[in-house]
């Protein structure tokens, strides 16, 4: 177990994101432009569909089935266990436990990249229709929280914004756009086209793995920035923020292993359960649970699960499934 | 020159809610409006942007009765729960038939 820690340890990625906490605690002016931030992260889902699309042509629809139950069923179960550990054994009012369930039922993007670069590093590839995977993991979990909080607090009051207006947010978000849109242009276009782009588009290559690190560096930067309010949110979220990862992690790398997943992919569907978002979650909690204070959600999201996943998280979902698979 | 006496009405905010102000102050009598990204802190501390911290200025010159209108509901649907700040300051502009 430790030498798979020692090697996640040491990958570029990790040590990048490492590098970015640290320029922030020493309070170093850098950061990474926000448009060349917002491109990176452009190029990353546009890469992870395009691929992922081209790969879904090869695949056949027996091996995605059970593999995609199983991530529904994570995407549903997820936001629920989360809402109910907050609001029971936290304490937290209804739409702050929603809020910060609708992060932990979505998926985070580059935890999800974190993780298929780690098990293909570690000489267990994942299925290569993994990223399809993820786009069906994204939305559901966040309605399902929403949909909780805003039963539960019976608030149409503070909140004007409508479910309808929320699907609409998240599904024509960055993230659903470009990774489904992706998909699609990669099934569409074929192998033959595929060879034309690779290079760049190639989620095994290297400039895609070189862009990771690079934004690796700046979530370091970005997440360091938020260690400060550690301290405003409490002892409770900070072990909710690794204890729930952990137990989805293991839950998704089980769940994965009795759909059909090898080791790699199951280590990745750990991961994807056991992620928060960061990017699509916020403003759809934002506009429709107004009363949930985000720092709660986002300082659990970004300064807690998403270093653990990415320092410890990824391998230990990765020895789960090892265990799993027998 | 000649110019008439408006009000410049300017609302510091949250960038979720960029489309819903521009489609109020729209609605309330804004013939026009200016949105800058801005960014920041206040007592709200962190909000929900990516990357965090990010804010949007917006604003509009309108008469009185509309500057009033605005700032009444902002006040009463955003003050609550998002960070959002809002004035109104005294402005001379040429050509005032452009904003009312």
């Amino acid at each position: 177990m430790s030498e798979v820690l020692a090697q996640n340890l040491l990958s570029p990625v990790t040590l990048a994101f490492v590098l970015g906490v640290l320029a922030r605690l020493a309070r170093s002016e850098f950061q990474l432009p926000k448009d060349v931030y917002a491109g990176i992260s452009i190029y990353l889902l546009l890469a992870l569909g395009l691929h992922g699309g081209m790969e879904l042509a090869r695949a056949s629809f027996d091996a995605i089935l059970w593999p995609a139950l199983a991530t529904l069923a994570i995407g549903s179960l997820t936001p629920v266990s989360s809402y109910l550990v907050l609001r029971r054994l936290g304490r937290f009012g209804a739409q702050d436990a929603a809020g910060i369930a609708a992060h932990y039922g979505s998926v985070s993007a580059v935890t999800f990249i974190a993780a298929q670069q780690f098990a293909t590093a570690m000489g267990e590839t994942p299925e290569p229709f993994l990223p399809t995977l993820l786009t069906l993991l994204e939305s559901p979990g966040i309605h399902i929280a929403l949909a909780i909080g805003l039963v539960a607090s019976r608030s149409g009051a503070g909140s004007s914004h409508s479910m309808r207006e929320t699907l609409h947010e998240v599904l024509t978000g960055r993230t659903m756009v470009l990774l489904v849109g992706g998909l699609v242009v990669g099934l569409l276009m074929g192998e033959k086209n595929w060879g034309a782009i690779e290079i760049f588009y190639d989620t095994k290559g290297p400039v895609f793995k070189g862009m990771l690190v690079l934004f690796l560096l700046e979530m370091g930067v970005v997440a360091g920035a938020r260690l400060g309010d550690l301290g405003k949110v409490g002892p409770f979220l900070l072990a909710f923020g690794i204890g729930v990862p952990l137990v989805h992690g293991a839950l998704g790398a089980w769940l994965g292993t009795l759909s059909g997943l090898g080791v790699g992919g199951a280590t990745v569907l750990g991961a994807m359960a056991a992620s928060a978002s960061y990017i699509a979650a916020p403003p759809a909690v934002r506009l429709s649970l107004p009363e949930a204070n985000p720092t709660y959600s986002l300082t659990a999201s970004l300064a807690i699960t998403f270093p653990f996943n990415i320092l410890a998280g990824i391998p230990i979902y990765y020895q789960i499934a090892k265990l799993a698979q027998g | 020159m000649q110019t008439v006496a408006l009000k410049l009405v300017t609302i510091v905010a949250e960038p979720v809610l960029e489309e819903r102000l521009v489609e109020a102050l729209h609605r309330l009598g804004a013939r026009g409006h200016t949105v800058a990204e801005v960014h920041g802190a206040g007592s709200r501390g962190m909000r929900a942007s990516d990357p965090p911290g990010q804010g949007v200025r917006i604003e509009a010159i309108v008469s009185d009765a509309v500057a009033g209108r605005i700032l009444d509901h902002v006040a009463e649907h955003y003050f609550p729960h998002y960070a959002v700040i809002a004035f109104v300051a005294d402005v001379h502009v040429v050509r005032g038939e452009k904003y009312v």
